[in-house]
């Protein structure tokens, strides 16, 4: 018999929560709809594999710390994988956006995924924004002391002085990635509970348009 | 079972129909694979720009005639800087303003810059081991206000806009200590000691805070030069532009435009008039599963027939 004192543990709860929501066929789901089939869908999961490899590069940037690679061919290098990686990033995640849009992806009960990706795509443009500016060379003084008006103009440089880099650097390698990791999980956690979206269909019976 | 509402922008008939194998671990594997052999292929074959940056060692030496005048407006508290107002310094009529509300006066002066005593007058303090420049300060810093003002104003009568065997021509006027301190301060530019002075003002050894050298770089016309050359200026859709050919932050696309058009272009509160648009576009985006009509466009333009043309082909047999 089941002690009662374990089934009220918050542990227990969330177990048994999370069992009832992500049972392992929808964590790692061996079929999908067989709607799911358009060149469209490829560029989620190359989003998530950019992201992979933005985070990689950034880690092995921050080895040998922020101005090494004006000084190390590999360095050099390294930074150029960590460029394309967001180049690659933004560009299947614009086209992934777009087509999420089309899809009207947002349908039965979808809304909070389409939410926490578009707040993902803005986080994003943040990170990388202090991204050039970490750059600590012509490129990032000049984003920084053209960047200022804008964001003074907000009230937002009185906290969030573009022209500081150690702030800026900590932004980027800290705080914005944390909050873009975490949103995106919160994402692919709700494309995997509530499934991708189906097609537009008739009015099922039962319901009034 | 009563009938209840159906928004065809809002439900679904969730699927009910057949269902395909789906390799999920394959698919991510192949998909980093993918990326990466782009990304590595991408990096040797044009690798990532990095112009060196500027100093302001290098602005005094290349440009001495408009580092000594940038000098001479921060003294002055004509500078760019010293006009700013905030987040910068307490200048009355400025901030701007989204309506009647101006968000940066409200937040007030969080970082403040005094332009002549931090851009000129303390560095030059530094510089204990040059007697003129030494004893101008005293007697700049003994002077009343009004004589200040005077020894500004004429100073200002002529300025200099010559170099003759690497020092400034000052024509002779009655300035007082201040063609003594914008020569010191040129000189000690030009010897590198002014951007660690500048570095250091506000800590006492650490520091990664440039605000103070890049807000004076930023004031003269050197900067936005070799910027404008490097088609980096805010006509030439610099935000989103990137030194050399390489491509920049390109999802900056429609920031960079607005500052393009009219009513932007040409608003005394341009920048945050563009951030309010960018704002709300922002919302708009985020909230649009909420947004009558805005939520409607895809079922209306038919693209998603596109998309899953395989799937209504399959219907019609």
């Amino acid at each position: 018999m089941t002690d009662p004192r374990i089934e009220r543990q918050w542990t227990t709860r969330l177990r048994k929560r999370v069992e009832g929501t992500f049972p392992p066929e929808k964590v790692l789901p061996d079929t999908q709809p067989s709607y799911v089939a358009s060149w469209i869908y490829v560029f989620g999961v190359l989003t998530l594999a950019a992201l992979v490899m933005v985070i990689a590069t950034g880690c092995a940037l921050a080895i040998m710390g922020p101005t090494w690679w004006h000084v190390s061919g590999l360095g050099h290098y390294i930074n150029s994988t960590h460029l394309w990686s967001v180049e690659v990033f933004f560009f299947a995640m614009v086209i992934h956006l777009w087509g999420k849009y089309f899809m009207a992806a947002w349908r039965g009960g979808r809304s909070m995924t389409w939410m926490t990706g578009a707040v993902t795509f803005l986080t994003s443009i943040g990170a990388a924004f202090t991204g050039y500016l970490s750059q600590t060379n012509f490129d990032s003084q000049w984003i920084a002391t053209q960047a200022k008006d804008g964001i003074n103009a907000t009230g937002a440089g009185s906290v969030f002085n573009v022209l500081n880099l150690g702030q800026m650097l900590m932004w980027h390698i800290v705080l914005l990635p944390l909050v873009a990791l975490g949103l995106t999980a919160v994402h692919v956690i709700l494309v995997r509970k509530r499934g991708v979206v189906p097609p537009f269909a008739d009015v099922p019976e039962g319901v009034v348009a | 079972m009563k009938p209840t509402s159906w928004n065809p922008d809002v439900d679904v008939a969730e699927w009910t129909g057949t269902q395909r194998p789906y390799d999920i671990i394959k698919e991510g594997t192949i998909a980093v694979v993918f990326v990466l052999i782009v990304v590595l292929t991408l990096s040797f074959l044009f690798g990532s720009p990095d112009d060196k940056p500027v100093t302001l060692k290098q602005w005094s030496n290349a440009a001495p005639i408009d580092f000594a005048t940038t000098a001479f407006q921060e003294l002055a508290g004509t500078s760019g800087v010293a006009q700013y107002g905030a987040p910068y310094n307490n200048v009355p009529g400025t901030g701007q303003k989204i309506g009647p509300v101006s968000l940066v006066n409200l937040m007030g002066v969080t970082i403040p810059i005094n332009a002549a005593a931090d851009f000129v007058l303390r560095p030059l303090g530094t510089q204990t081991s040059v007697p003129t420049v030494t004893a101008s300060l005293a007697t700049w810093q003994h002077a009343s206000a009004t004589q200040q003002q005077t020894w500004l104003t004429n100073y200002a009568k002529h300025l200099p806009t010559a170099i003759r065997d690497s020092v400034m021509v000052v024509t002779p006027n009655d300035a007082g200590p201040v063609p003594s301190l914008i020569g010191g301060l040129t000189t000690m530019a030009q010897s590198g000691a002014l951007d660690n002075a500048l570095l250091s003002n506000s800590t006492s050894y650490f520091s990664t805070n440039y605000t103070e050298p890049l807000l004076f770089l930023s004031d003269g016309t050197y900067f936005a030069g070799l910027a404008s050359d490097k088609h980096l200026a805010g006509d030439q859709w610099g935000m989103m532009n990137e030194t050399g050919s390489f491509p920049g932050q390109a999802w900056l696309w429609l920031y960079t435009f607005l500052y393009q058009v009219s009513p932007y272009s040409t608003s005394s509160n341009a920048d945050a008039l563009v951030w309010a648009t960018m704002m709300l576009l922002s919302a708009l985006v985020v909230f649009v599963p909420f947004i009558p009509g805005l939520r409607s466009i895809p079922r209306r333009v038919k693209l998603y027939r596109l998309i899953w043309r395989q799937h209504y082909r399959s219907e019609k047999h």
